[in-house]
This record gives C-alpha cells, sequence and structure tokens, in this order.
C-alpha cells in the first residue's frame, strides 16, 4: 500500500511537484506516467524518503517512509540504475545489501537467478554492465529482501523488448501474489500493457488519474470524411460534439450508429467509422510531451472526464 | 541474460515487522565497503606497502640510532597517517560520486545510523592503521640484527604507542569529516592536504597570527603525537582547540547538511 497525500515539493522558485495525491492498493500494479520532468522522480524521491516534501505527506505500508525500520523487507526500491559502484561486482552489490537488510546469503542467488544475471554476470564489475544489465541488478535489488512493495522509476529502459516483456510478467505476478507496484514511464505503451491503475502527471500536477480501463477505454468514434468542414457540420447539426483527432479525423462524442446516421443526415460521405479506442490517453500523452500542441486545454478536458 | 526465468517469487508476505539493522551490523557492512571495491582495495594494501617500505628503508639505510622499535613506530606511523585519512575521505564521498547513497539511504532512512557507523569504521581504520605500523616497525626491529650488523632496542613507553593511535584516528577522522562537509572526493582530497598546509605555512610566517599556530594548526599542535611527545595540560588543550576546528566543526556540519539534504 503506498499513499501520497497533497504532496508539493518546491525548489527556490520552482514548483517541481504541486499537490499531488494517489494512492496504489495491494494486488495492483499503477504505471505512473508522465514526459521528462514532470515531476515523476521527486514524487519516488519524496515516496522513498529521500527528499523531505514541502508540504504534504507520503507513506508505505501505513507509515512514512523514514520510519520503516528495516526499509528493504517493505519495499523494494530501484530509482537509478545507474546508481550502483562501478568497482563492486554484482554479486557483491547484493550481498552488502542482504547483509544491511539480514537476509539469507542464499537469496542473494536466488534473486541473480530470478533477474537472468546468474553464473559469469553476477561476477563481472558493475561499471562493465550495459544499461539493461544495470536495470535486472536493480530489479534483483528490489526483490532481495521480499517486499510486498515495489517502487520502480523508469524500470524498463536500457532493456531490450523481450526484456520488457519478461518485466511486465515479474510485475505482474508480483502484483497477482498481493503486491503492490508503482511504475513511472514516460512512455504509454510501455507501461498500459500492465498497469491496472494509471496516474499521469505533467508540470507537476495530476492531470488524468483512473483504472487503466476506464482511461484507455473507448472515449468515442473516430470519424473520417474526404470533407472535413461537411462532416464538422453536419455532427455539429446533429447535436455531437466532436475534437481533433489523429491526421485529418475527428473524435466525434457519441456512438457510431449516431455519427453514422448523422453524417448521412447531412449527406457527408464517409471514409472511416470505428471506436476512437485509447487515442484520447495517447493524445493527451502527446500533447503533454509537446508543449505547443496546447498541453492545457487537453488536460484540462481530461481532468473534466475523469471527475466526470 | 537470455535464461532470464519467470520463476515465481516467494509471495509477498503479511506485514510482519523485520527488525532494524542493528549498529555492529551497519559497521560490518560499512567496513567491507572500504576493501570490495577495487580502489578501496587497491588503497588499503598500499597503505600496507607504505608502511613496509618506510621500515625497509631505515633499516638498511638509516644511520645507527634510529634503529629502535620507537623509531621504527615514528616513521610508519607517517605513511598511514598520510593515506588513511584518504580512506575517511572516500568511507563518505564514493556514496555520492558513486551515487550508492540512493541505496545505502533507502535501506536505511535513518541516516544519523548510516553515518555513526561510518565514523566507527573510521576509528576501527585508524586502531587497524596503527596496528600494521606496528607490526611493520616490529619486523623492522626484528630483522635489524640478522639483517644488518646494528643493534636494536624494543623499548616504547605505552604513552607512546597511545598518542600514536590517538592521532591515527583523529587524522582518519578529519578525513571523515571533510567528506562529510564537502561530500565530493576530489575536492575533498584537495582541500584536506591544501588547507592545513596552507594554515601552516601562513600561521608561522605571519607574525600576528601565532595563536593559530600554537592553538590550530595541525603541523604544531598534532604532528609530536608521532613520537608521544604530548605532556602538559596546555599542549592536550592546542590539541583540543585543533581538533574541534578540523574536526568536529566539519563534522558536525556535514552531518547537518546530509541529514536534509536530497538524495540523488
Amino acid at each position: 500500500m503506498i499513499t501520497v497525500e497533497h504532496l508539493t515539493k518546491r525548489y527556490g522558485a520552482q514548483l517541481a511537484v504541486s499537490d499531488v495525491s494517489f494512492s496504489c492498493a495491494p494486488g495492483t500494479v499503477t504505471g505512473f506516467l508522465g514526459p521528462n520532468g514532470a515531476g515523476k522522480s521527486t514524487t519516488l524521491r519524496a515516496v522513498c524518503g529521500l527528499t523531505l516534501p514541502t508540504s504534504g505527506t507520503t507513506a508505505v505500508a501505513g507509515r512514512p517512509y523514514r520510519e520503516l525500520p528495516n526499509a528493504g523487507r517493505h519495499v523494494g526500491v530501484l530509482l537509478d540504475a545507474g546508481a550502483q559502484h562501478a568497482g563492486r561486482t554484482g554479486r557483491e552489490t547484493l550481498a552488502l545489501a542482504a547483509l544491511v537488510q539480514g537476509v539469507a546469503r542464499s537469496r542473494v542467488d536466488e534473486v541473480l537467478q530470478q533477474v537472468g544475471l546468474a553464473g559469469k554476470p553476477a561476477g563481472k564489475r558493475v561499471g562493465k554492465y550495459s544499461l539493461g544489465m544495470r536495470q535486472r541488478l536493480g530489479l534483483a535489488m528490489a526483490l532481495l529482501g521480499e517486499p510486498q512493495v515495489l517502487v520502480l522509476d523508469e524500470p524498463a529502459n536500457g532493456l531490450d523488448p523481450e526484456g520488457i516483456f519478461w518485466m511486465r510478467g515479474l510485475l505482474r505476478g508480483f502484483a497477482d501474489r498481493g503486491g503492490t507496484v508503482l511504475l513511472s514511464s514516460h512512455l504509454l505503451r510501455e507501461v498500459e500493457a500492465v498497469a491496472d491503475q494509471l496516474v499521469v502527471i505533467a508540470g507537476g500536477r495530476i492531470v488524468a488519474q483512473g483504472s487503466s480501463e476506464e482511461l484507455l477505454a473507448s472515449t468515442g468514434t473516430l470519424v473520417r470524411a474526404r470533407d472535413r468542414a461537411a462532416l464538422t457540420g453536419a455532427l455539429a447539426a446533429a447535436g455531437i460534439g466532436v475534437t481533433p483527432g489523429p491526421a485529418d479525423a475527428l473524435i466525434a462524442d457519441g456512438p457510431a450508429e449516431a455519427v453514422g446516421i448523422a453524417a448521412a443526415t447531412g449527406g457527408v460521405p464517409l471514409l472511416e467509422l470505428r471506436p476512437a479506442g485509447g487515442d484520447r490517453l495517447e493524445e493527451l500523452f502527446r500533447s503533454l510531451t509537446d508543449p505547443t500542441a496546447g498541453a492545457a486545454a487537453a488536460a484540462d478536458r481530461q481532468i473534466q472526464e475523469t471527475s466526470a | 541474460m537470455s535464461t532470464a526465468t519467470l520463476a515465481p517469487t516467494t509471495a509477498p508476505r503479511a506485514g510482519d515487522a523485520p527488525a532494524a539493522p542493528s549498529l555492529l551490523r551497519l559497521v560490518r557492512v560499512e567496513l567491507r565497503k572500504t576493501y570490495d571495491t577495487r580502489a578501496g582495495f587497491w588503497l588499503l594494501l598500499v597503505v600496507a606497502l607504505a608502511a613496509l617500505t618506510v621500515v625497509t628503508l631505515q633499516m638498511l639505510f638509516a644511520e645507527e640510532p634510529d634503529k629502535t622499535f620507537a623509531m621504527f613506530v615514528g616513521t610508519t606511523q607517517l605513511p598511514v597517517n598520510l593515506l588513511l585519512p584518504v580512506v575517511g575521505i572516500l568511507l563518505v564521498t564514493s556514496e555520492w560520486s558513486q551515487r550508492t547513497a540512493m541505496t545505502t539511504f533507502t535501506l536505511v532512512p535513518a541516516r544519523s545510523r548510516v553515518l555513526t557507523a561510518k565514523v566507527i569504521v573510521g576509528v576501527l581504520l585508524g586502531l587497524l592503521g596503527t596496528v600494521a605500523a606496528l607490526l611493520a616497525s616490529a619486523l623492522g626491529a626484528l630483522l635489524t640484527p640478522i639483517l644488518t650488523t646494528d643493534a636494536t632496542d624494543w623499548g616504547i613507553s605505552a604513552g607512546h604507542l597511545a598518542q600514536v593511535a590517538l592521532l591515527q584516528v583523529l587524522t582518519i577522522l578529519i578525513g571523515v569529516a571533510f567528506g562529510m562537509l564537502l561530500l565530493s572526493s576530489p575536492l575533498a582530497i584537495v582541500l584536506y592536504f591544501v588547507l592545513p598546509t596552507v594554515v601552516t605555512i601562513v600561521a608561522n610566517t605571519v607574525g600576528a597570527l601565532a595563536w593559530v599556530r600554537d592553538w590550530l594548526d595541525q603541523a604544531t599542535t598534532m604532528a609530536p603525537m608521532f613520537e608521544g611527545l604530548l605532556s602538559s595540560g596546555e599542549d592536550w588543550a592546542r590539541l583540543a582547540t585543533t581538533v574541534a576546528l578540523w574536526l568536529v566543526a566539519p563534522m558536525v556540519a556535514g552531518w547537518i547538511r546530509i541529514i536534509r539534504s536530497e538524495i540523488g
């Protein structure tokens, strides 16, 4: 269980995180999404007691991280795969952590096996590891103390497609056995396959939050005609609102049947008519990563949707 | 890498509360961190080799009166005293330069406990360094009559030994304090060596600063401990003021900074 309540972090004049609240329940994977610099890492560092919030609170397993007596046994943390001593071997890095947490030495070999670093790679110095291997070592570190909670910052960075697929399975299994997973990413596609819940953050504020089903569900109908202006007019005449879709398409705020009838009534031949899928979230997400695309407007729209 | 398995982890357990790592455990971890990297291992080895080299040179080339155990002790402590503080600095700064502080403080969020463990490790390494230098000195005193025609003398006072040990502990802790204050290996190492030297030079050339030389200059107040020469109460008071400036002040400031700072 992870709880973040009204978390605000200010660095001088810069507001890194503003009034962020969400919670992650046992048995679920929460995808924490946002463009680079949105405040994801600051939030995760606050959850792990590495940064003191300006205001607001965070709690893991019901108490502030700093009050966990043996933190590694409650929470597995991977915030930066590069933050390991280059001169230590992978096995030694884990052995030190095992010593701190008081877990059996045999756990070191177990997690090495689990992340696919057993054998030769375990004896190599971390400085010689590829980014993918460091991510695997970081996951091994996080799993070492058999925690109930995992907090992972961009764990898929540097992993090959096979590695990403493997990690999804690992996190899904962890959550299915009652664990709580919070993982961040700047790529929607990376987490949508595994997350039960999505929290989208931009500019330090939460802009969308809800179950993946809800957020990725069909949120309208994608419709395309050769004459876009005529189509807009026909839909408006039928009282169906539209927003710009990908390319020259429109996202109509109504079921396909109503949209089709409206177009037929208006005499506009259609080229395409289908459920819009999760495109709105993706669209929102793309607009967030591209500040020129009117992030604020998209964000407002999304907030209305999630609060509705 | 391709042998990655999907073997299930042990199921996440219910919320029992594993005990916090004891201070002894943290000391073992911090001690191990000083020698389990290539750099740390070689640094400690160089310290030991330097002590042996000094003994060998002194045994083979020094004039006769220099061959007593007490004199060996006086000289072997020098290289140990020069290099051990670097180990003390790296004990702290490597956590930042290698960014392992993130792992260290997520595993042990009570940062003061980690810092306490590091200070204890500093004390242990200071004592170990003293013992290593004593062993090298003993080897020198033992081999002198065998390898050379000179005589040796094993006499040494308990006071001399105690002062040497205290000096080693204080100097490595000054290193730890510089590391805590600056959190940067190159900066801490350079300032550790340059600042006291500058103070020595300035305090000895500017007449008005004689009080600095007498009360705050390591070369004046601490160096005599190599020979076990601190005797009067004033000597010890001068040591105390010097230690307050070079050890206590930076350690307290650095400690507070680390407790409050953001890690990562």
